[in-house]
């Protein structure tokens, strides 16, 4: 059998792998002996096995196996065993293996007996992969040596604190009392890692947080102590004394300053002493000198003080290194809802990272770019953003698009600008924009009455050039469809080209064939083309042609449609012009509107959800003027000619549906409750139900509350009752509406409980309500 | 606090690999991969910060990473922890490195794998900044090591020692040497049996 490697010789081996499966086959001998070696090998050399399974997990293969080797190991007396048995359990355990509440003994043998090494390492595995119980029980030890005088251990023992902290909130109370006095310690390492503690401590409670504002003097002192002090060996990076502990220093400040006059007055002469003063020549400056920055926006700082911090940033904007530049455009993100004018100071230098070809910076130069837009800047911030569309990479079209149509409907100062930069977006990032924003084209378009014209024009010779971006391809046929006249009349603000009939309709057969369309869109472009046969002065055959050809199309939604206009040119043809004459604007959101919205938005899905036939009965139902829903009635005849037969016939909405009568589900001395049910007629799935309790009793009902369950495939919402108590002799009712949803219709159940006090004794109900009437689900 | 480290060489093999938030161990192969590929197409002029992958976490985090030579060095952190500070760690982290190795490469980290952690774990402890201080990192580092070696090399060397000697078996001394009319006493050697 082959001998089993040495660590060295192991890795070597693995380099020299030349193919994943040579590695793996390597790996897997060796795993073997590892596996057989941890069974009955040699105790003293197990800590070398793990060593090599831990090296093996790393490169992503199964070390499973070595879990309880890790606890064998850490049991052991020997230094060198306890360290690689507690790396194993860093790395290979945690909560949900059931083995890791098993090292907690040895943890806590080791916390209280083990020399200063062992107890790190004891104090390092806990904070990495401590579960609750684990910190629970062994809180008490980590707290003694919190105290004892040793700095190494002491530095270890704070920072697994914030673990349990983090992982059993309870514990705060054990820990809390020992900060402050641990904020007078001097070294580095106790005062970063008590910090950290307060911080944890503060941000989980109000309480703990008015507590240490008192410490604020000290850490002002200690700061100040930090920034004043010349150069020192120990702790200084780059000339900054341990700007670690000066970057906590201040997010602590931070903390404890916010909306808090008195403390934030102790900080101020040392915040500006230290924006003043910190060199930013080298990294570890400019980190302080960033912090210091955000800590003096958040506070309740001097007017001066704010205007030299934003003035910083300002300044970082123009460094050259990348990575200030970075963090100086993430700082002016937080800082723009609350300074605004501040920050719309430095707007051109914002503009220019934009430019950026670094991807991360000209991301963070975006989101800021589109914080900044408003109504004075609107005309030029577009036109940078949309310079910034045409070249960007194309993770960040997305939101650029949307952002400049966001800002575009926020602030266009005219309807004309709005469409053409909706135009300008469509053109360049089409593919990019979100599925709403035909619709709110189309809208706008529609609205602009005296901008048909030049909007149709625009697009017209838009969608000439490039008919593959589908949004633009939606708007302009929608658009040719309905302002076809104007279209082929000349237009003064545009280039006076005279648009022929033919090119007209040859562009939408184009659309209509070509294999880049949607099936929505030729969809339109089928409409469009019908809508121009009342629209062109020339004769329509060629029209009909079209329409007939399609009247054979295997896309069951585009033959429908074909079918149905030829049917219209031929029985119908009277009517032709009244049913395809203008739309009326569109109104968001409403009923009948939503259906007209739902059909231009960028549909995708080729078989649209609503009726075949609904796109025609909108049409019937402009010329009809009737209201009310446009769901048809499902007994309609699917065959085309028959269907607009009975739209024809249709007669008026389907008569209201009868009252479903109401219900007393429960009495008890006098104490009635009854249900009474609505169906709103437009949503069929939805039941109102009205909860009354009433009370003829000689005594008040107190404390009432009424709590319902329903069936898992129903859907229930309690409204809050209109108060708690009944008075006695028929006083006024509590009253509380239930909304229930039942979409699959499912037999409705409905279980109450009732709790509530009355003749002193205090009364709990529970009850199902089984004989709800038939027509409250079906 | 810092979510995870990794260090990974310009082909993306992993040199060392450390969560401080629990992942199965699929999904830390994924994110190793998944870092290794983003920060792969980053050119070495521009910034050191990158919105994180999906896998680790979600708006809320950032991989700021340094290239050293053949190694990414990369610290996946969320907002709480200062970006510019973050740098310096690395900063802090590798010459620590270098100084306990001495002229730190990758060979060292392949090979010596374990010490790469034990020197982690005196800089970052349970995703939080520990210490900062070269000198005593490096001075804790060299009392471990002396401790380990002091206790791996002679292993149950000294108690075997001990008992050997008193196994020992010395003949039997002559008290007294008759060389003609001389009288050496020969002194008591029985307490060095």
């Amino acid at each position: 059998m082959v001998p089993s490697l040495k660590l060295h010789d192991f890795m070597e081996e693995i380099r020299g792998a030349k193919t994943q499966a040579q590695e793996r086959e390597v790996i897997q001998k060796e795993c073997a002996h590892i596996r057989a070696s941890f069974r009955d090998g040699d105790p003293l050399q197990r800590h070398r096995q793990l060593t090599k399974l831990l090296y093996v997990h790393m490169l992503g293969y199964p070390a499973h196996f070595g879990q309880m080797e890790c606890l064998k190991l850490i049991a052991s007396p020997r230094f060198i065993d306890k360290r690689v048995g507690y790396l194993g359990a860093m790395l290979l355990l945690d909560e949900r293996h059931d083995a890791h509440l098993l090292i907690t003994n040895s943890i806590k043998n080791d916390l209280s007996q083990g020399i200063q090494p062992v107890q790190g390492l004891a104090l390092c595995t806990l904070s990495t992969m401590g579960s609750a119980e684990m910190c629970r029980d062994l809180a008490t030890e980590v707290e003694k040596l919190l105290l004892q005088p040793g700095p190494y251990v002491r530095k270890k023992a704070i920072l697994t604190a914030v673990h349990m902290v983090r992982k059993a909130p309870e514990l705060s109370d054990i820990f809390l009392p020992l900060c402050a006095k641990l904020l007078h310690e001097h070294h580095h390492g106790i005062l970063l890692g008590t910090i950290t503690l307060i911080m944890e401590l503060c941000e989980r409670s109000p309480a703990a947080l008015r507590h240490f504002r008192k410490v604020v003097p000290k850490l002002v002192q200690i700061l100040r102590t930090l920034v004043t002090t010349g150069y020192s060996t120990e702790h200084s990076i780059s000339g900054i004394s341990d700007p670690f502990l000066q970057v906590q220093i201040l997010r602590l400040l931070r903390i404890l300053g916010r909306n808090h006059e008195k403390s934030s007055e102790t900080m101020n002469d040392l915040l500006a002493q230290v924006a003043t003063n910190t060199d930013t020549s080298r990294n570890a400056g400019s980190a302080v000198l960033f912090e210091t920055v955000l800590t003096i926006m958040d506070i309740h700082s001097a007017a001066g003080l704010r205007v030299l911090a934003v003035n910083i940033l300002g300044r970082f904007l123009l460094n050259s290194d990348k990575n200030i530049r970075y963090v100086a455009l993430t700082s002016l993100l937080k800082l723009v809802k609350s300074d605004h004018s501040a920050v719309q100071r430095h707007r051109p230098t914002v503009v220019e990272c934009l430019r950026e070809s670094d991807a991360s910076l000209s991301r963070r130069a975006l989101e800021l770019s589109l914080a900044l837009v408003n109504s004075s800047n609107v005309r030029s911030m577009t036109q940078e953003l949309q310079a910034f569309l045409e070249s960007c990479p194309p993770d960040l079209r997305a939101d650029c698009a949307s952002g400049i149509l966001l800002a575009a409907e926020r602030f266009a100062p005219t309807k004309r600008w709005h469409i053409d930069t909706i135009l300008h977006v469509l053109t360049t990032a089409g593919t990019y924009v979100r599925d709403d924003a035909v619709a709110n084209l189309t809208q706008l378009i529609g609205g602009a009455q005296e901008l048909h014209a030049y909007s149709v024009h625009r697009l017209y010779h838009a969608l000439a050039e490039d008919i593959s971006q589908q949004p633009l391809v939606q708007v302009a046929t929608w658009c040719i469809g309905e302002y076809g006249d104007f279209l082929l009349e000349n237009c003064e603000e545009t280039e006076p080209l005279q648009v022929e009939e033919e090119e007209v309709m040859a562009l939408l057969e184009k659309v209509l064939q070509s294999h880049m369309s949607l099936p929505a869109t030729r969809g339109y472009a089928l409409t469009a083309l019908m809508k121009l046969s009342t629209r062109i002065q020339g004769d329509t055959d060629r029209i009909r042609q079209v329409v007939s050809i399609y009247g054979s199309c295997l896309d069951v939604e585009l033959q429908q449609r074909a079918v149905e206009y030829n049917v219209l040119f031929q029985k119908y043809d009277h009517m032709r012009a009244a049913i395809l004459e203008k739309m009326p604007l569109v109104e968001h959101g409403g009923p009948q509107t939503d259906e007209e919205a739902k059909e231009s938005r960028d549909d995708t899905a080729p078989v649209p959800t609503e009726p075949q036939t609904s796109k025609l009965l909108d049409l019937l139902n402009l010329l009809d003027d009737t209201s009310g829903d446009t769901q048809q009635p499902p007994s309609l005849n699917p065959s085309p000619e028959g269907a607009l037969v009975h739209l024809l016939d249709l007669p008026c909405a389907p008569p209201p549906p009868a009252p479903i009568p109401n219900l007393k589900v429960f009495e008890r001395e006098g104490v009635q409750l009854n249900l009474s049910f609505t169906r709103p007629p437009g949503t069929p799935a939805l039941l109102l139900i009205t909860v009354t309790t009433t009370n003829s009793s000689e005594d008040e009902v107190t404390h009432f509350i009424c709590q319902a369950a329903v069936p898992k495939s129903v859907q229930l919402q309690l409204e809050a009752p209109s108060g708690n108590t009944v008075p006695a002799q028929d006083g006024p009712p509590i009253t509380q509406l239930f909304r229930i949803l039942n979409p699959n219709k499912a037999p409705l159940r409905l279980k109450l409980r009732l709790t509530y006090n009355h003749f002193g004794q205090s009364v709990q109900e529970i009850f199902e309500v089984n004989n709800l009437p038939v027509k409250t689900w079906q | 606090m810092i979510q995870a480290i990794l260090v990974f060489n310009n082909h993306g093999k992993p040199r060392l690999v450390r969560f401080y938030q629990r992942f199965p161990e699929e999904i830390q192969q994924q994110i190793v991969r998944e870092t290794f590929h983003l920060v792969l197409k980053r050119d070495d002029n521009i910034c050191n910060f990158l919105e994180g992958g999906s896998l680790i976490g979600g708006s809320d985090y950032k991989l700021i990473y340094r290239h050293y030579a053949t190694l990414y060095f990369v610290f996946c952190v969320d907002s709480s922890e200062s970006e510019l500070g973050i740098l310096d760690l690395i900063q802090v982290f590798v010459e620590t490195l270098d100084k306990c190795f001495e002229n730190v490469c990758e060979l060292d980290l392949i090979f010596h794998m374990d010490k790469v952690h034990y020197i982690l774990q005196e800089v970052v402890m349970g995703g939080m900044v520990l210490e900062t201080n070269m000198n005593e990192i490096v001075a804790q580092m060299e009392a471990q090591n002396r401790l380990e070696k002091s206790e791996g090399g002679l292993s149950a060397a000294p108690a075997r020692a001990v008992s050997a000697v008193k196994n020992m078996n010395l003949p039997e001394i002559p008290r007294n040497i008759n060389i003609g009319d001389l009288n050496i006493k020969v002194p008591n050697l029985s307490q060095f049996v």
